[in-house]
Parts: structure tokens; C-alpha cells; sequence
């Protein structure tokens, strides 16, 4: 038999029992679709996430207490504003260092209040990391040295607070003490289902004040230029453990976190398509119970054929067809609503989503390949069968 | 001279169902000449259905020699049985066994797929098959929406249209009422008349089988008796006719197949005047090869 007419006779068999085809198909559709779908969520949060780090400002180094790594405990941060200038000392040129003290707190102005995560910075922040502001001036070298409370509010804060009011000149108080507001940032947008705009900047002295400590969390350094970058953390960490030998250091550059958060996305993305996986095996399955239904149905066509010329190849290589067309074209429809899923999310949630040509060449051939290991136990069963038997069947 | 269309010799079947052997035939010998009319004649549970699907090579005898168009079964494999059923024999089945869903043209075209013809070929010998059995307007026309009679035909449109030595029906006017089984039966004996293919016909109704020449009656397993009737028996005289003890019957020796040949001697109602090959020489392949 001619593979064109094998096609047509499985596709024949696939329109006879449409509803029965499309139920089985739907198992296949599900899976692929999924698979589809959440590789595309997981390469597009990905991207997004590489782009953000490597928004925050290039050449950045990052310098905190305890090993980055996934899976350590955090360490208490003995760093204090002594350390900052050494480190300024170190890397010669006090603008290029940034640090911060970070804790959520409630900002509220009257009757309004808003949770928020207040940082206590110096006044080298925007050039270090790169912000713009919207409205108004950034903290200065005085506001840090003398602890003054000044806020610069998030775009988010400043939405929540101060919906119809500028926020300019506006008194916040920050877990119980008032500060005025002289700036608000530019919007950041949301990263992660996290809102870059929901943070409050006070000078660091005052944020020290604020909650009764000498310390800071970490330090950032701005290097000059990249070559340099791993260099000058290395000569940051052995400053910073002389200073504190019991603890300690890492410097980190971008490109290092990009490859700690590619890892964890990396390993999220393929946890998720094997759950996607999973489910595309149990509509395989489905395919494979439907495929001996039909040919059980079938038996006495089977035997017809048989007997007018049919060789057992003949008969496996039709089923096997049908279940690879089944499963094929669930394949093909899975892609269409995956790629329109990932579409849509992308277009109407905050998670990214980006389709890859891999996920999809990947999603259809096994699908494929599924109808194949799922189709060849029915197909040697029709094969197989004697053609007095089958002719006999009802 | 003339090959023998099947011949078996000392065939016999043996079913195993649950360790115990049950025999359905036991040691058969015969032989199908090329153009030959034959009935097969004997109660259900005779045996008659096995010899049936052991001479269209749809099963394989346990003890004998069975050979189908020149070819020992024994020596094939599945798909080599396969493709000789395909060029030597005719099916037709009492339950007319036709594929819902397709138009008759495509039914009577089904073997032609399994010898690699093109579709257009396939349609076009197919149509043609369909107006020598008188349908050659029914051809877009499914099974459901046929007649039984009608359906009977597009099998019988579908077993001829490979031009097979051997028409094999099993009780072909089975699900007929006995006009319309009439009808088919006489088809089936215009194409055996004319196109030289022999005909073994399947049943148990006498008078179905007094229409044949040949009148092999099988029980228990065995062939009780093989006669050649002078001139065909009309069914319809109201008298009984037990086939063993026809009055116009004389034996035949199972393997007659030489020098004897019968078809010659008795008024040439199936000889080899009157045929009309369907396509090229194949219905003769003695004439042929």
C-alpha cells in the first residue's frame, strides 16, 4: 500500500469518529499546550530578569557579608559606614560606592498608609545604580551627614499616598517618625511579580537612627571599567577581611548573579515543562487505550482487508498512521493554543513570556514520537490478527 | 491443458482451544480446475467454513498439501499469502462485509490498493467492474444507502476486480430474500460463464447447491461426496434431492485433474467456449502462460 493512500485511509478513519478523535486529541493538546506555554514562561522571565540586572547599572559589583550561593544561611552584616570608607579608600573615588539598609515599614501621610521597603542610602545611589527622578531633587552629601529626614518615594508610594496631591514638600512618617518629601523616582515597573516602585530612599544616617544600628547590609561598587571589575573586588574582599576576620566576603559582578538566577530559573523551567511532560505522556496514553478501542471495532474491517490483499505490515503501518495523525495534529493545535496562551499572558499579566522556536520543534516532534511508542502496540495487535477470527468478529 | 486452480491433498485442520485439539477437517483431497462451478454443500459444523478459508488461503492446514495457484501454502510467509489471496482469489461473504463510510467505487477499488495501483487506475477499474455487475450507477453510492442485493454485488464488483482464478462465496445468498439471492446467483454464474473464473460456492441450502455442476458435500470434517451432475438440477421442482444420491450424479476421483478433465464432456456449459476474459488473458492462465 502507498503511503499517500495509508494517510488518507487513516485520516478517513480519524473524520468517521470525530468526536472520539477530538477527546483523544484534547489529552495530547493539553500537554503540548503546557509544555508550550511554560517553557515560554520560564524563558521569558529569563529574559527579563537578565535585562533588570543588567539595568541596574553596568560594571556593578556587589559586595555583601557571607558566600553567594544557593542554599547558605545569611549572615549577620558586621559591616558599619567605617567600612564604606575604606572601601571608597580602596577603590579611590567615594562616588562610585553605594550602600544600603534596607526594612519594610509603613509609610503613611494622613489618613493614607502604604507597607513599603524603606533603604537608607547615600546620597551616590543614582549615579551608582542607574535612577532617574520624576519630580524633585535627590539626597545630598549634607541630608546623609546630617541624618536630615528627607524621603524620596517610589512611584508606587507615591501613587498610594498621595493619589491627588503633589507629593513634593508632603510630610510621610516612617515607622513613627516624619520625613519630607523632596523627590519621587521615575517609574521601574514590576520585575518578577515584584513592584520596583514600591521603596522609600532616606539618607543612611537617618535610616541608622530609625531603627537603633550602626550597621549597613552591603555595599555597591560602580568599576570603572570591566576589566577591572574582578580585580577590584578581590582587593575589596581581602580590605573588608582584614577588617572583620571572622567573617566572610563576596563580591559579586552581574554576570555572576545572571548565572546564579539563570541556574534557578533554568532548573524551575524544566521542572515545570516535566510536569508539562507528565501530562503529555498521559494523553499518549489515552491515545493508545482509544487506538486498541478502534481496533477491536475495527476488527472485522481488518479482516476484510486481509483477505482481499492486506499484508500484516500493511495494517500496522495504517494504525500506527492514525495514531501518529491523532497525535500529530493534537500536537499541532497544542502549539497554535500554547503560542496564544504565552501571547496573552504576556500581553495581559505581569509574567513575561517569550516563545522559542526550540520549545516548539520540541513540544510537536514528541508528540510525535508519542503517537509512534503509543501507537505500535495496537498496530502489531491489528497486524497481527487472523484474518478467519477477525472476519468472524462482531 | 489447464493447471489446477487449488489442489489439495489429504488437507486437514485442527483447532486447539484450551489444550484440547478439536478437528474441523480431517484429511481432505481436491481439486479446483480453472472455469470450474462448484458447490460446497454440508450442515453448519461440517466443516465447510474451514475448507472455505483454507482454499482462499486465509488459514493454513496442519497436516496435507494445499496448493493455491500453483504456490505450496506451506512455503509462504504471512505477507507472501497475503499478496498471492490478493492475485488469485475473490472473496464474497454472506454478511457482504463492505466498509461503511465508502462510496461502492472505493470498496470494489480495496484491492487494488494492496497491489500498489494508482488511485486513478484503481477508480477507473473499479467503475468498470461496477458496470458489469450492473451498478455502473450506483458508484458514489455508500453501503447504507444500497439495497442488500445491491451490496451483494459491490462484493461481488470487489472479489472480481482483480481478475483472481478462484471466486470464493460463503453463503452468498444468505441475507437475501430469494428473489434477490436468485438474482445474485445468477450473476455470479454470467460471470463465471463468461470470464472463466471458478466459482466455489459456499452452503447449505440444496437448492443453492443443485445449481451447480460440481456438488461437493462435506461432513464431519471429511468430503462425503464429489459429484458432476449432466445438466444442472432445478431447485424449484418440489422434489427433495438428497446430493449424495442424485440419480444423475457419477463420482469423481478427488484428484481428477488430468487428461479426464470434466468441464470437457458435459455440454460445455462452463467449457471454454463463451468466455470473455475481463481484462487480457489472466482469467485463463493456462492459455496465458
Amino acid at each position: 500500500m502507498r503511503v499517500a493512500e495509508a494517510w488518507r485511509v487513516a485520516l478517513d478513519a480519524l473524520r468517521a469518529n470525530r468526536m472520539r478523535s477530538a477527546l483523544t486529541m484534547l489529552g495530547v493538546i493539553i500537554g503540548v499546550a503546557s509544555v508550550v506555554l511554560l517553557v515560554a514562561i520560564g524563558t521569558g522571565t529569563k529574559q527579563k530578569v537578565e535585562q533588570q540586572v543588567e539595568g541596574l547599572g553596568s560594571n556593578l559589583l556587589l559586595v555583601v557579608p557571607g558566600k553567594l550561593d544557593v542554599g547558605t544561611a545569611p549572615v549577620v552584616s558586621p559591616l558599619d559606614l567605617k567600612d564604606v570608607d575604606a572601601v571608597s579608600r580602596v577603590v579611590g573615588d567615594p562616588g562610585r560606592v553605594a550602600v544600603t539598609i534596607a526594612s519594610g515599614a509603613t509609610a503613611r501621610a494622613g489618613t493614607r498608609s502604604d507597607f513599603t521597603t524603606v533603604q537608607g542610602v547615600l546620597e551616590t545611589t543614582p549615579s551608582v545604580f542607574t535612577r532617574t527622578l520624576a519630580r524633585g531633587r535627590y539626597l545630598t552629601g549634607a541630608d546623609v551627614d546630617t541624618s536630615r529626614r528627607v524621603a524620596v518615594l517610589g512611584a508606587s508610594v507615591a501613587r498610594a499616598l498621595f493619589p491627588d496631591r503633589d507629593p513634593l514638600g508632603q510630610q510621610v512618617t516612617l515607622a513613627g517618625v516624619r520625613f519630607r518629601v523632596i523627590g519621587v523616582f521615575t517609574p521601574l515597573g514590576q520585575s518578577l511579580g515584584v513592584d520596583r516602585d514600591d521603596e522609600v530612599h532616606i539618607p543612611v544616617t537617618a535610616a541608622q537612627r530609625l531603627w537603633g544600628t550602626q550597621r549597613i547590609d552591603g555595599i555597591a561598587v560602580k568599576a570603572p571599567d570591566r576589566e577591572q571589575i574582578d580585580q577590584l573586588g578581590e582587593r575589596i574582599v581581602a580590605e573588608l577581611s582584614r577588617r572583620h576576620p571572622d567573617t566572610e566576603f563576596s563580591a559579586v559582578t552581574q554576570q555572576q548573579i545572571l548565572g546564579v538566577l539563570g541556574d534557578i530559573l533554568g532548573v524551575l523551567t524544566g521542572v515545570l515543562a516535566a510536569i508539562a511532560g507528565i501530562s503529555l505522556l498521559v494523553g499518549g496514553v489515552g491515545v493508545s487505550n482509544i487506538m486498541l478501542v478502534s481496533v477491536r471495532e475495527r476488527t472485522r474491517e481488518i479482516g476484510l482487508r486481509k483477505a482481499v490483499g492486506a499484508r500484516p505490515r500493511d495494517i500496522g503501518v495504517q494504525f500506527l498512521l492514525e495514531a501518529v495523525l491523532l497525535t500529530s495534529i493534537g500536537g499541532l493545535t497544542g502549539m497554535a493554543l500554547g503560542v496564544g496562551g504565552a501571547l496573552l499572558v504576556d500581553a495581559v499579566s505581569p509574567i513575561p513570556a517569550a516563545i522559542t522556536w526550540w520549545s516548539l520543534a520540541l513540544a510537536f516532534g514528541v508528540s510525535a514520537a508519542v503517537g509512534i511508542v503509543f501507537g505500535v502496540v495496537p498496530a502489531q495487535r491489528a497486524g497481527r490478527l487472523d484474518p478467519v477470527v477477525a472476519l468472524r468478529a462482531e | 491443458m489447464t493447471v489446477a486452480a487449488i489442489e489439495a491433498v489429504d488437507v486437514s485442520r485442527t483447532y486447539e482451544l484450551d489444550g484440547v485439539s478439536v478437528p474441523a477437517l480431517r484429511g481432505v483431497s481436491l481439486t479446483i480446475d480453472q472455469g470450474e462451478y462448484v458447490a460446497v454443500i454440508g450442515p453448519s459444523g461440517s466443516g465447510k467454513s474451514t475448507l472455505m478459508h483454507l482454499l482462499g488461503g486465509l488459514d493454513r492446514p496442519t497436516g496435507g498439501r494445499l496448493v493455491i495457484g500453483g504456490r505450496d501454502v506451506a512455503t509462504l510467509t504471512a505477507p507472501e499469502l497475503a499478496t498471492l489471496r490478493n492475485e488469485t482469489i475473490g472473496f464474497v461473504f454472506q454478511a457482504f462485509h463492505l466498509l461503511p463510510r465508502t462510496s461502492a467505487v472505493d470498496n470494489v477499488a480495496l484491492p487494488l490498493v494492496y497491489r500498489g495501483v494508482g488511485a486513478r487506475q484503481r477508480r477507473e477499474r473499479a467503475a468498470a467492474m461496477l458496470g458489469r455487475v450492473g451498478l455502473g450507477h450506483r458508484l458514489g453510492h455508500r453501503p447504507n444507502q444500497l439495497s442488500g442485493g445491491e451490496q451483494q454485488r459491490v462484493a461481488i464488483a470487489r472479489a472480481l476486480v482483480t481478475d483472481p482464478t478462484v471466486l470464493l462465496a460463503d453463503e452468498p445468498t444468505g441475507n437475501l430474500d430469494s428473489a434477490t439471492g436468485d438474482a445474485v446467483l445468477e450473476l455470479l454464474e454470467r460471470l463465471n460463464a463468461e470470464s472463466g473464473v471458478a466459482l466455489v460456492m459456499v452452503t447449505h441450502d440444496p437448492e443453492v447447491a443443485a445449481r451447480a455442476r460440481r456438488r461437493i458435500a462435506v461432513r464431519d470434517g471429511l468430503i462425503r461426496s464429489d459429484t458432476v451432475h449432466d445438466r444442472p438440477l432445478s431447485g424449484g421442482d418440489g422434489r427433495p434431492e438428497t446430493l449424495d444420491a442424485a440419480p444423475s450424479a457419477e463420482p469423481r476421483s478427488a484428484s481428477g485433474s488430468g487428461p479426464g478433465h470434466p468441464s470437457g464432456g458435459f455440454g460445455g456449459a462452463t467449457g471454454a467456449t463463451g468466455r470473455l476474459p475481463l481484462s487480457g488473458g489472466q482469467s485463463a492462465p493456462g492459455g496465458a502462460g
